[in-house]
């Protein structure tokens, strides 16, 4: 190859948000890889000062139209940690069947209509649906399904306004939860399905070997509570998650990058959930993914769509169970005693831990607010698998090599806008 | 055939969930792309063709230089163009730094704030470009923006009703909450969420932006009269729609007293 060229790809699509990615190639060889994210920032931590944390989760909600749920449970743990509030056993049910909603949405969204175009080689979900009418259909309709349970449980799909510090402002009757049982039976079946069809597709090679970090508690797959542990054996509670994962201002981004505090990158979300989390799946999931031959040891990140498949799997089974197990509370919200005190949070959004920490006054006037969102998590993760993919496919066909590199980011579903969005790719060779 | 019209959505500086709507219309998504040409739409698609364009949506309020040069060349190469949400249409949650010194801003969030570009205050669109016409929320109602798709196809104006969502929460039977106790928007507050929160028992907390004709003072007076203390009034004004001038100007007076 001849010793200096320049690859640009100005716009990487089916994500959530702007960014541009550059390769840098010297004689024949990858020397950097770096996700650049342009999003302008919102400095959501700066104007959350002067809230009051009944605010809190309706707020930072806008931080993602996506994963807005993720938020307003993230901020509701974190305030009650620092008001030292207890909820009731439906409360928390409520709480977990509203993310199981949001899972199967996000989830759907990003299998269907996001990562599915790149494995069967269309450039989205609509001209995919000319060839493929029934997938892309299954796909709208399970999404669908997550958006039943956010609007009847939260009052509608985006920025829910149901969600309050101790509860909900009301709680659904054992009859209005009933009605989601017949959509999620199906979508049961169909998340199945999509199991055996995404385990069916063929992925390029790559195994890496990042720090996986994950939720995990004893008896539950992770939603919104467990303490923060990696496959080498990190096990923490939330409190102290600033002095395990440091988050640093880069130049080429406006998402502060996380590490760890030796400078290793690690990654969040479905395939770091997954390994430290299997054996906690719904029997169903667990048989699916026995059946597909998916172990907890998976390093390849394109099999991401896989896990999310299995993780849509058991949301629908894990949904059907807390509808049936519902009893309502007696008070749709706990009470809560202002005081002054500090909280923190870690809940699993559908792309991985977000952690959300407080400092109130007296009066519960938010003084001082941090909030680390999963796509700031993933994105060393997200270069370190882009030089691994890249270094040995650098003779590909440049608009091979671009789509490969687009699937490498798109495996993490980042969301840009959450961790400040719009990719643009750059490989320039010297 | 007729030539099918091309459809883009642009974004600004936003969440994604206004344009996430138009992907959330499950039932209608498929037959709206056989209606139309989705020339540009980073968030669903690889393609994107050359303007110009028959219709744009535009997500997001205007907060970098760069975004000022881009909404240009956006209404530049749109026949039509409507804003989607309260970040297009008032500034969205992000104005909330008009209200403060965006450098101080900077600095809780970033190590070396310096490197940061952004501008003082978040803008609607319409502040920097005419626009056709402003669809409300924060979210916007999916039925609605179906409804503007449809009108713009059809080249009739789009029936969004512009009346108080008191409107919307009679027609649903909710129990008002204002008459409770409980400081509720609804009063001052465009119909098209379909009154959710009065139906969840809460305050409208005002995201779909003002009405035709609001009386933000009235309103103001009526809450500090019950006992609700004027740093609360300036944060229930001072919300995702704070960019607006009526809902600026009352909570200023407010944060005077």
């Amino acid at each position: 190859m001849a010793g200096t060229r320049t690859i640009r790809v100005d716009s990487l699509a089916r994500v959530e948000g702007e960014g541009a990615l550059t390769l840098e190639v010297r004689g024949g060889e990858l020397v950097d890889a770096r996700l650049e994210i342009f999003e302008p920032p919102r400095f959501f931590e700066a104007l959350l000062r002067g809230r009051h944390y009944a605010e809190a989760p309706d707020i930072t909600a806008r931080i993602c139209g996506i994963c807005p749920v993720a938020y307003q449970m993230s901020a509701v743990h974190a305030v009650e940690d620092a008001l030292g509030v207890v909820v009731s056993d439906p409360i928390r049910l409520l709480r977990r069947l509203l993310y199981c909603g949001e899972w199967i949405e996000s989830h759907a969204l990003h299998v269907f209509l996001l990562h599915a175009p790149d494995v069967l080689g269309f450039e989205d979900a609509i001209s995919m649906a000319k060839r493929n009418d029934e997938l892309v259909r299954r796909g709208l309709r399970l999404k669908q399904v997550g958006n039943r349970i956010m609007s009847l449980l939260g009052g509608r799909e985006i920025h829910p306004i149901n969600v309050c510090v101790g509860g909900f402002y009301r709680v659904p009757t054992r009859v209005e939860l009933s009605a989601l049982e017949a959509d999620l039976e199906w979508a049961r079946d169909a998340a199945y399905e999509t199991v055996r069809w995404a385990a069916g597709l063929s992925f390029p090679e790559l195994e890496r070997a990042d720090e996986r970090v994950a939720l995990s508690s004893a008896s539950e797959y992770p939603f919104n509570e467990g303490r923060v542990v990696s496959d080498r054996g990190l096990s923490i509670e939330p409190e102290d998650f600033e002095e395990e994962f440091i988050e640093e201002q880069v130049a080429h981004s406006t998402a502060l990058h996380a590490r760890r505090p030796d400078g290793r990158s690690y990654l969040v979300g479905p395939m770091a959930r997954f390994a430290l989390n299997r054996d906690r799946l719904s029997p169903a999931a667990l048989a699916a993914a026995d059946e597909v031959g998916l172990g907890a040891d998976s390093r390849n990140p394109f099999l991401s769509i896989v896990i999310r498949s299995i993780e849509i799997l058991h949301a629908c089974d894990d949904a059907l169970r807390m509808i049936e197990g519902y009893a309502p509370p007696d008070e749709p919200a706990a009470r809560v005693e202002v005081r002054a005190g500090v909280g923190h949070a870690c809940t699993e959004a559908p792309r991985g831990i977000l952690y959300h920490h407080y400092r109130l006054d007296e009066r519960g006037i938010i003084e001082e607010a941090r909030i680390v969102p999963p796509t700031s998590q993933n994105q060393r993760a997200i270069e370190d698998d882009l030089r691994a993919f890249a270094a040995p496919r650098l003779e590909m066909a440049e608009d091979e090599l671009r789509r490969g590199c687009e699937q490498t980011i798109r495996n993490y579903d980042p969301c840009i806008s959450c961790a400040t969005h719009f990719l643009d790719l750059r490989v320039n060779r010297r | 055939m007729a030539r099918r019209p091309k459809l883009a959505v642009w974004k600004f500086t936003s969440c994604d969930g206004c344009q996430l709507s138009l992907l959330d219309l499950e039932d209608e998504l498929l037959e709206v792309a056989g209606q139309v040409k989705i020339a540009h739409f980073p968030e669903a698609t690889r393609r994107s063709l050359q303007g110009p364009y028959d219709l744009s949506l535009v997500e997001g309020s205007i907060t970098t230089e760069a975004e000022k040069a881009r909404i240009l060349e956006v209404r530049g190469a749109s026949r039509r163009l409507v804003t989607i949400g309260a970040c297009a249409t008032t500034g969205g949650i992000q104005a909330l730094r008009n209200f403060a010194d965006v450098s101080a801003f900077a600095e809780v969030v970033y190590a070396r704030p310096e490197t940061i570009s952004t501008l003082a205050d978040s803008t609607p669109i319409s502040d920097h470009v005419p626009v056709d016409f402003e669809l409300r929320g924060c979210p916007i109602n999916k039925r609605q923006l179906l409804e503007v798709i449809c009108a713009f196809l059809a080249r009739r104006p789009p029936v969004v009703p512009t009346y108080s969502v008191c409107v919307e929460c009679k027609r649903r039977g909710a129990v008002c909450v204002a008459v409770m106790g409980t400081p509720c928007l609804g009063p001052i507050t465009q119909a098209g969420c379909g009154a959710i929160c009065p139906a969840y028992t809460r305050g409208c907390y005002g995201c779909f932006g003002l009405d035709e004709s609001p009386n933000v003072a009235s309103l103001a007076r009526h809450w500090r009269g019950s006992g609700v203390p004027a740093d609360q009034v300036v944060r229930m004004l001072q919300t995702f729609n704070a960019g607006a001038a009526p809902l600026r100007e009352e909570s200023e007076r407010h944060g005077r007293d």
